[in-house]
């Protein structure tokens, strides 16, 4: 254990590592959502995650925000437990039929101000799953939307991105591609 | 004909393949529920159609693959699960899904039906909904017991299930899941939807098993239609199936380990995972490589740096791993959390024909990749890791160990990937067909069955995943540990909610 982690403090976080693209784009996130967080809301954001139907796709790239390339935490972005904890909802996957009751109750025990954040093209619009029995639709159509974050599934990067836009915009329905 | 030969059947059908499918009355259905019971036969799988009830089987030595089909009657047919429990859970989605009923059920109660949607038996004879019949938990009866709801929203980023706990103090006396509430009604979407629509839904049946899922639709369109996908895009394929189970085995050792609050191995792992996530996009243009595989091959090559991409990534894993496994195997006080916690018993793997590390850590030796096995993988050279402890410690074991056959099936497939086409055209043969195919995701088996109309449309496609199986052994792996243990004891299973409620 000694070696692993005298090794990391010698090389330093790999968050500032290797300059590639993608790398370059966190940084200048960094710099914005510290920014408007800080603004906002006291740079601190916490978020309650509702799976209401996803394939589990989704989950996967917002566990990776968590990791040491992307590391959300150090923009004040949290991950809670709670309902009660939260200012943001996010959700993933087409909302099902069973899973609808369990997602407004969710939002429901959120003190306001509070926001949703549909994330994923399926939470967008029910996406491939659109039009099957046991589908709602998507998250607009159990709950106020607030941000949209598509893609299948949406890279860590563009989570992130969408974050911020959620920062920047506050309340106002936006979208971003 | 295998294992056909010990089960009485009026005849075969013709256009199923590469296994042959047969049907049964009354006697050979009865036949095939005794071996099951005897555990001469594994129950692979279990499922509604039309005019039929389909029952996939695998014989002993898990070479031998059947489906033998019943044609039910008035909306009936004789219960497997009544001799056979591994299958209580497949009869109720069928009745569920389809509206029939399995005479002499041990278990009627509603299963992916939770009362929310607008028909009953959405793929058979539509029924309009009724107010559901409220759910009875499973009885423990005893002094000082309470129970302990849990879900269907739990406390992190993960899928949504219902668990309820009996317990004594600490002591789990009982757990019983109820699941169904990402069910999103897949198998309904695939009829009438072409290949390539169909290919898509497969691979988001489950996520984190995409390329497998894929992979496994695509061989069973191939099978049905008699086309050969050409050897560049098998090996291709091949690469993805094991770099998806290396980022998920690095996921899952890691996310074990936080469940002890052994932080140090979730963030290396983590590192670990990303980088080939990253490497697996720099191949393939999507980290998780969804659609990359399509039927009759591959959706594009690999990138043309993608070798070295992959060559780097399997460079820094043996320079990392091999320490990280050693961290494991050395804290005491992550192995006091992990060793003798949550055991699988190797009669209930064997007897549930659990797939994966849920089984292999409980000494059931199958891989489909090794057995009934498929391209290329019949031409690589790999182990498959078995042990008997079936506890959390070995799950995790078994997961290092498939890491390090991932890694040396890796160096084999980039020395021989062949040059040439990476695409065939599928074309519709004017009739239906019939395809089975079996593929080995990282958590387990995933079978897939269809048949295809003369368009070359789906008419009908069930797939099953691996969970089907390790689900009820969860039951009974938690039993007897403390309440605080359960979540450890989930992650080591890492069943798909996703994949099982289709």
């Amino acid at each position: 254990m000694r070696k692993t982690l005298f090794e990391n403090m010698a090389h330093g976080p790999l968050t500032e590592a290797a300059p590639a693209p993608d790398e370059a784009g966190l940084a200048e996130l960094v710099r914005s959502v510290n920014r408007a967080a800080r603004a906002r809301l006291g740079r601190s954001l916490s978020i309650r995650h509702v799976d209401a139907g996803s394939c589990n796709g989704c989950e996967l790239e917002m566990h990776a925000l968590s990791n040491a390339f992307y590391d959300i935490e150090r923009f004040g972005l949290r991950f809670v437990a709670s309902p009660r904890h939260a200012d943001v909802l996010t959700v993933t996957g087409p909302v099902t039929k069973n899973m609808r009751e369990a997602l407004k109750r969710t939002y429901d025990a959120m003190p306001d101000p509070k926001w949703v954040v549909a994330i994923g093209t399926c939470a967008a619009d029910g996406g491939l799953f659109a039009g099957s029995y046991a589908i709602e639709g998507g998250a607009k159509d159990v709950l106020p939307v607030d941000l949209t974050i598509p893609g299948c599934p949406p890279s860590p990067t563009k989570l992130l991105k969408g974050l911020l836009a959620l920062l920047e915009h506050g309340n106002k329905k936006v979208s971003v591609s | 004909m295998g294992l056909l030969k010990h089960i009485p059947h009026k005849k075969i059908a013709k256009q199923h393949r590469p296994w042959p499918r047969a049907v049964a009355d009354d006697e050979g259905w009865r036949v095939a529920i005794d071996h099951l019971a005897a555990g001469r036969f594994t129950l692979l799988g279990l499922w509604g159609d039309t005019d039929d009830v389909h029952m996939a089987l695998l014989g002993e030595d898990f070479g031998d693959i059947a489906v033998l089909s019943y044609a039910f009657k008035d909306r009936q047919y004789p219960s497997v699960a009544a001799h056979h429990p591994p299958a209580i859970r497949l009869e109720r989605a069928i009745s569920d899904l389809f509206g029939l009923e399995a005479i002499g059920a041990p278990d009627t109660r509603t299963w992916l039906d939770l009362g929310f949607w607008n028909a009953r038996h959405p793929l058979g004879k539509k029924e309009t909904a009724q107010k559901p019949k409220p759910y009875v938990f499973l009885l423990a009866e005893g002094e000082g017991l309470h129970q302990i709801p849990v879900g269907p929203v739990h406390a992190g980023i993960i899928e949504p299930g219902h668990f309820r706990f009996t317990a004594n103090g600490e002591h789990v006396v009982r757990l019983e899941q109820r699941l169904g509430y990402v069910h999103k009604g897949i198998e309904s979407l695939m009829a009438g939807a072409s290949l390539d629509e169909a290919a898509k839904l497969a691979g988001r049946t489950s996520g984190d098993s995409t390329v497998a899922y894929a992979f496994a639709f695509s061989q069973a369109a191939e099978s049905a239609l008699q086309v050969k996908a050409p050897p560049r895009a098998v090996y291709l394929r091949a690469l993805m199936a094991e770099l998806e189970r290396l980022a998920n085995h690095f996921g899952d050792i890691g996310a074990i380990c936080n469940d002890a609050s052994f932080s140090l191995m979730h963030a290396q792992c983590g590192i670990l995972r990303e980088r080939t996530l990253r490497a697996a996009e720099a191949c393939f243009g999507h980290r998780l490589m969804m659609d990359a595989i399509v039927p009759g091959g591959v959706a594009r090559d690999m990138e043309p740096d993608g070798a070295a991409h992959v060559q780097a990534l399997l460079t820094e894993i043996r320079r990392v791993f091999p320490r990280l496994v050693e961290l494991y195997d050395n804290t005491a006080s992550l192995q006091d959390r992990t060793v003798t916690t949550g055991i699988v018993r190797p009669e209930y793997a064997r007897q549930f024909g659990a797939g994966g590390y849920v089984g292999r850590a409980s000494g059931r030796g199958f891989d489909a990749r090794r057995s009934p096995g498929y391209a290329p993988y019949s031409d690589l050279t790999f182990e498959v890791p078995v042990l008997d402890a079936g506890d959390v410690n070995a799950r995790v074991w078994i997961r290092i160990r498939e890491v390090e056959q991932s890694l040396a099936l890796i160096d084999q497939i980039l020395g021989r990937l062949p040059a040439g086409a990476f695409k065939v055209a599928v074309e519709a043969k004017g009739k239906p067909r019939e395809g089975l195919s079996l593929t080995e995701a990282f958590r387990g088996d995933v079978l897939i069955w269809l048949r295809l109309d003369g368009k070359g449309r789906v008419d009908r496609c069930h797939l099953r995943d691996a969970s089907w199986f390790q689900w009820p052994l969860l039951e009974t792996a938690v039993e007897g540990n403390i309440v605080a243990d359960f979540p450890i004891c989930n992650k080591s299973f890492n069943c798909s909610y996703s994949g099982h409620d289709l």
